[in-house]
């Protein structure tokens, strides 16, 4: 049960853009075309993977320890240690994958240093730690929050690719009617709720 | 020990293990690039159009640092700037010469009749499946600016519903040439100063019927410059291989009826005052 929570419940039932609505940049910015928005999608899923297994591992490891039976609780310094270690993550992603598979790397392209400040992985490492999941538990919901957003980012463009040959009326044409869309597209994400 | 001490302790290490981490990473996982692509890539003028045929500037520099193209494959470069990216890699910058595009088309809304009433999606290729859009020619410009979209630079102007090139802003890509579904944009030498506006092999009764600016095949300029103008059926074209076009002043003593043949000045200027009262 608690597994279906952090899988179906992550994807559908509080969808990181349409229900916390948290990484709304990029789901507005580079969401113009599919194929950017498959790029985006891809690097969100790497880097919030591998930043939830981290963030979650220095939140119950290094922000709480004991130590000359002192206990020592350095909860305030959770979102500056969060973004350092994200950061520092991401940079070193790059470097490796430059290297080691060039092809993945200029598919990510420009998106993989644009969401190491992206509110939605320093979101998904402060959910962890306030549900004080394991490491484990971590991952998986890590995981399955970016494939949440790249489900609700590539519905969006395909909707958006759609909406380029529509007329709307001329005070709607480009971000409004677009907005339009996504809160649509939200409500109908609110469909989900309830489901675990 | 205070809590305080202990924080900036954290923080340190951190940084420092952090910091070590990537420098570590750096030296181990290092590329080694050719710096010559580097090279190529300044000195291109990174418009990433695509005219080369690779995927932007970045894929360029490298097909020519390795040899695989010559520098003059770049459209937008000048003279000057292949020259400079041949000098600076010590190759052959190739024979070649620069291109700009011409819409061979001259019905503008009040040269061609509109003949049919479309109010689909304003694309020229949706409009050249339905029906053929809403001019009466069917080899015309649709003029719904598919080309104007796809030009990198700016250099298309839909005016009066006809695509008019700017030629001093094109620099030969060719992205046009393929957005048109008509296929009535053509590449041609850029010094080149007569062009024939019009696409139509229809019958010129026909063509006159529909269009007033179509090239009806009377042989005017065959005749004054046979080694320049060549007929095929109703329609003239320019032979673009040919030593030195007329100029301005020789085009007007053509005289030619329509005034399809014309230089690119002359219809740019003609399609900008169209429908002010002073045409015909």
């Amino acid at each position: 049960m608690k597994y279906l929570e952090l899988t179906v419940g992550a994807v559908l039932v509080y969808n990181f853009v349409l229900s916390r609505f948290l990484g709304i940049c990029p789901f507005l910015g580079v969401s113009k075309r599919v194929s950017t928005a498959m790029g985006m999608s891809g690097a969100v899923v790497f880097v919030m993977t591998l930043a939830s297994a981290i963030t979650a591992a220095i939140y119950r490891y290094l922000l709480h320890f004991t130590l000359n039976g002192v206990t020592y609780d350095l909860g305030f310094l959770q979102v500056l240690l969060f973004i350092l270690v994200i950061a520092a993550l991401v940079q070193i992603i790059e470097i490796v994958l430059q290297k080691l598979s060039p092809a993945l790397y200029q598919a990510l392209g420009i998106y993989l240093p644009l969401i190491t400040t992206n509110c939605a992985v320093l979101g998904v490492a402060t959910l962890n730690a306030k549900a004080n999941y394991s490491v484990l538990d971590a991952t998986i919901f890590g995981c399955f929050s970016g494939i949440g957003f790249a489900l609700a980012i590539l519905l969006f463009s395909s909707l958006r690719e759609k909406l380029e040959l529509a007329t709307p009326p001329k005070a709607f044409e480009g971000t409004p009617i677009a907005l339009v869309t996504a809160g649509i597209l939200a409500m109908a994400f609110c469909g989900f709720a309830g489901l675990c | 020990m205070s809590i305080l001490m202990v924080a900036a302790l954290v923080m340190g290490v951190l940084a420092l293990v952090l910091g070590t981490a990537i420098g570590i990473f750096v030296k181990f996982f290092k590329v080694k690039s050719d710096p010559r692509v580097e090279l190529v890539l300044e000195l291109l003028p990174g418009a990433n159009c695509g005219g080369c045929g690779c995927a932007g500037c970045a894929d360029f520099a490298k097909a020519v640092a390795s040899g695989k193209l010559q520098p003059n494959r770049c459209p937008v470069s000048s003279r000057e700037q292949v020259n400079a990216i041949a000098f600076a890699l010590g190759v052959d910058p190739g024979e070649g010469f620069a291109r700009r595009a011409v819409v061979c088309c001259s019905g503008d809304k009040y040269q061609t009749q509109m003949r049919k009433f479309y109010n689909g999606a304003i694309d020229c290729a949706a409009a050249n499946m339905i029906g053929g859009g809403p001019k009466g020619c069917r080899y015309g410009c649709i003029g719904m600016g598919n080309c104007a979209h796809a030009c990198p630079f700016g250099a298309i102007e839909v005016i009066n519903s006809l695509a008019v090139v700017h030629q001093e802003l094109c620099v030969g890509c060719g992205k046009c040439v393929t957005a048109c579904p008509r296929g009535v944009i053509k590449l041609v030498p850029a010094d080149s100063s007569a062009h024939v506006y019009c696409n139509s092999p229809e019958k010129g009764a026909t063509k006159r019927s529909l269009c007033h600016g179509g090239c009806i095949g009377c042989g005017k300029c065959e005749r004054a410059y046979p080694d320049k103008f060549t007929k095929t059926g109703f329609l003239a074209s320019v032979n673009y291989e040919a030593e030195k076009l007329p100029g301005t002043e020789e085009l007007e003593a053509i005289k030619c009826p329509t005034g399809a043949l014309a230089s690119e000045a002359g219809h740019y200027e003609s399609e900008k005052n169209a429908g002010k009262g002073d045409n015909k």
